[in-house]
């Protein structure tokens, strides 16, 4: 101890405490960053679903994305963003997409099963980016009740609290979740499409993605408790329903008790 | 010797044993009395008269079911973890306020039910209390007597919308926190003594552990009794008043013409309760309303999409919407000697609700003013006979209406799939534009139909019958219209502007120039009902119409 006090004043101290300054933040930084980085891909894709996958993205998607995904002006590059990316894109219908807009819309799915494997194979081949989740984390076993907290922080604001969906922004939107596959929802999270954040394993745990999944599937299938739910909308569809449907019935029945006299 | 006839007389006694027994309570309370000149009383009947009824009724069923809830809400707001049977929220740390909540929701039978019955009576009651007073205003029942009875209406409006608000935030779940949140901001946006109102109310800073406690008190004690105060002093004066009537044959001002209270009236009456009952009992049962389990606790962190107030707030929060935070480089916001003057809040939260609220209280007395008509007025104007005063009717409720839509505006625009941006832009340009054009094209609309009114009195009614007379010429028959349906488009006030006149010095002041210039903006274009001398030339002979369109020109002084 004595041998570091005296060396303090060493020239060289001040670059050998900056390297190891240097070292620590940076291997710290490492560390922290390993939790976000996407895994590389656990789903096995073989050397022939990449081979196929890059057909069928020369076909449909490089017009916009470029040949290689390495985008246009058109369209962002793909490297890098994954599996899940592609699987919950193309698997939405989203992709391709139908015009340009605020932003893409769900319609009806253009790819079977089979040739969305295959795009993602060759998307994941790119470069490493999130995968598709694991069965265990899809199976709706997880906490419905922390689920639904981290909904409410995490979710709300844009899907609405019971997932009825929400307005952005300029024409964008955040969709209702009601009938969206665990699997997508995941994906959702993991990946960031259109204007949502991406949720990444430190912000939302794997096991915390499931527990929300859980949620939304509970009160999916569920149902309301109190009767039809008028769409979850809250007091606008409530209002709504009182001034048309109440009032309505009600003024049908003031015409009915008036209408023998006078 | 008066003592010595009582003694002398027979003494009734009745045959029955409960006859007898009434006549016991009768000789004491005079029940017969009450009831001689209670089921008397005549009513007419129309249906646009039973709003009010539909109010009353709804206040009953919440008085009712209001009553069931209290027996399980606990308005505590310390903090527990859900035990109940709600597995979505199994364990999470809420206020025993949202557990009672919840228990009342799922572990109380018939909990949730009653609970429903409780929310749909209340947007029904202040929903019918709108009706009724949009029908008052439109038919001019508001004048002479009534004004104060109307004022009374208001004040019930307000009193209706404060339970509504005080109910709405007791579950403490996300959505009625996030409401209360909004008008603390609102509170707090008061210059000066706002921060100090809202310390008070809060017993601290927002959210505190006192406030539903005191919103519960206020909704359960001093609203409600409020409001049962003035429902008394309301039924008192239309029982002085006596109900209005809408003009017909044989009615005018001096009589009421409909049926008697007892014994057909009070039946339909009483029908009535059963079916609104009814009602609202089948939405209770079959529509899902403020569902607080999927709000989950409140926290002031999260906001959910689709956080609105009832409807009845919505102008108010649409009102916020609408306010720009800045306009190009002008803001809202001053710091004033450290006071924080937040006018973007400030502005939309009180203003135009002051403004119609004010304008709604004082428009007998501003309509009395102009038209100097001191005359007590019994039967109800049909809304086209009284143009401006719908005018105006329609200008207020189309602004109304665009503050009630910007309350929604993130859902037109999903629902719509339209820009919520261009949403607002429209609304705040509908802001403006809106009444103004509601005015221009509801006074337009209600001189045509008094133009057409005056046509068919005069003509019949066109039956689309073309006759080819022996001379070539072709001529649509019209039908005489039958007297009694005559009177109705015949016998109403067409008032003229009236001049401005100088006072008892010979003087013409400044404030009787603009009553002037207000009646001439009210009665200069008009349409006059059709004379009996006018009847006479049209029916006399059926030759020369082209006369008679000729006077009618001359007559009905338009633009």
């Amino acid at each position: 101890m004595k041998a570091l006090s005296q060396k303090r004043r060493h020239p060289l101290a001040a670059i050998a405490l900056l390297l190891m300054g240097l070292l620590v933040t940076g291997g710290l930084y490492a560390v922290a960053t390993t939790m976000n980085q996407a895994k590389a891909s656990t789903t096995n894709f073989t050397e022939q679903d990449t081979e196929e996958g890059g057909k069928l993205f020369a076909a449909n998607c490089a017009t916009c994305h470029g040949m290689g995904a390495g985008g246009t002006q058109d369209g962002p590059s793909l490297v890098g963003v994954g599996a899940a990316s592609v699987d919950f894109q193309v698997g939405t219908g989203r992709m391709p997409m139908q015009m340009n807009g605020p932003q893409a819309q769900e319609k009806p799915v253009q790819f079977n099963e089979e040739q969305t494997r295959q795009l993602a194979a060759y998307v994941a081949s790119l470069g490493p980016g999130p995968s598709i989740p694991e069965a265990g984390l899809l199976d709706e076993k997880g906490n419905a009740a922390e689920g639904g907290e981290l909904f409410r922080v995490n979710c709300a604001m844009c899907h609405n609290a019971a997932a009825a969906g929400g307005a952005l922004t300029r024409g964008k939107y955040a969709p209702p979740l009601a009938g969206v596959s665990g699997q997508h929802i995941y994906e959702a999270m993991a990946t960031g499409p259109q204007n949502m954040p991406v949720f990444n394993d430190a912000n939302i745990s794997p096991e915390g993605k499931r527990d929300i999944i859980t949620y939304l599937k509970q009160i999916e299938n569920n149902g309301s408790p109190g009767g039809a739910d008028l769409g979850a909308l809250g007091p606008v569809a409530e209002g709504l329903f009182v001034w048309i449907a109440g009032l309505g019935v009600i003024i049908a029945f003031t015409i009915w008790l008036t209408s023998r006299t006078s | 010797m008066s003592a010595a006839s009582t003694a002398e007389a027979p003494a009734y006694v009745a045959k029955t044993k409960a006859g007898r027994i009434t006549d016991f309570v009768d000789e004491r309370v005079g029940g017969s009395g009450i009831l001689r000149e209670f089921g008397r009383k005549v009513f007419p009947d129309h249906w646009s008269f039973m709003f009010g009824e539909v109010a009353l009724y709804s206040f009953v069923i919440l008085l009712l079911s209001g009553t069931f809830l209290t027996f399980f809400f606990d308005p505590s707001m310390a903090e527990t973890h859900y035990d109940g049977s709600f597995t979505g929220l199994q364990n999470v740390e809420m206020s025993v306020a949202y557990s009672s909540s919840l228990d009342i929701s799922f572990d109380v039978r018939g909990g949730l039910f009653m609970r429903q019955v409780h929310h749909w009576a209340a947007l029904l009651f202040v929903a019918s209390i709108a009706v009724h007073m949009l029908r008052v205003f439109f038919t001019g029942a508001f004048r002479k007597p009534r004004e104060l009875n109307w004022v009374v209406g208001g004040v019930l409006l307000i009193l209706a919308m404060a339970a509504g608000f005080t109910g709405y935030s007791l579950p403490d779940d996300l959505l009625s926190g996030n409401g209360l949140r909004i008008i603390d901001g609102v509170i707090k946006s008061i210059p000066v003594i706002g921060t100090y109102i809202s310390f008070f109310l809060f017993g601290g800073e927002f959210p505190g552990t006192v406030i539903i406690g005191r919103l519960y008190m206020l909704h359960i004690l001093l609203v409600p009794a409020l409001i049962l105060l003035m429902i008394v002093l309301h039924l008192f004066m239309v029982v002085v008043h006596k109900h209005t009537q809408y003009p017909g044959p044989g009615r005018n001002d001096g009589n009421v013409v409909g049926y008697p209270l007892g014994p057909v009236y009070a039946a339909k009456a009483g029908g009535f309760f059963f079916i609104v009952f009814g009602v609202i009992a089948l939405m209770a049962a079959f529509f899902t309303i403020n569902p607080i389990w999927n709000y989950g606790p409140y926290d002031p962190s999260p906001v959910s999409a689709g956080t609105q107030p009832d409807w009845y707030i919505g102008f108010v929060d649409g009102a916020l919407r609408l306010m720009p935070g800045v306009i190009g480089d002008f803001h809202f916001e001053y710091v004033i000697f450290g006071y924080v003057l937040t006018l973007n809040v400030l502005l939309p939260a009180l203003v135009p609700a002051g403004i119609l609220f004010t304008v709604m209280f004082m428009y007998p007395w501003i309509e009395r003013w102009i038209t100097k008509d001191n005359r007590e007025h019994h039967v109800l104007d049909r809304p086209r006979n009284a143009p401006t005063r719908t005018a105006i009717g329609m200008a207020g409720f189309t602004w109304y209406c665009v503050m009630w839509a910007a309350a929604g505006s993130d859902l037109i625009a999903t629902h719509f799939n339209v820009s919520l941006n261009d949403v607002t832009y429209w609304l705040r340009a509908l802001f403006f534009i809106g009444p103004v054009l509601a005015f221009i094209v509801t006074k337009r609309v209600a001189l045509a139909l008094q133009r057409k009114d005056r046509e068919i009195a005069l003509h019949g009614r066109e039956t689309g019958r073309i006759v080819r007379l022996p001379h070539g010429e072709f001529i649509e028959v019209h039908a005489p219209l039958d007297e009694y349906k005559r009177y109705k488009l015949v016998g109403f006030e067409s008032p003229a502007p009236l001049p401005a006149v100088p006072n008892e010095h010979g003087i013409v002041t400044r404030k009787e120039k603009r009553r002037a210039a207000l009646s001439k903006l009210f009665f200069e274009d008009r349409v006059a009902p059709a004379t009996p001398a006018e009847l006479e030339a049209a029916h006399g002979h059926h030759g020369p119409h082209e006369a008679v369109e000729a006077a009618d020109e001359q007559r009905s002084l338009t633009h």
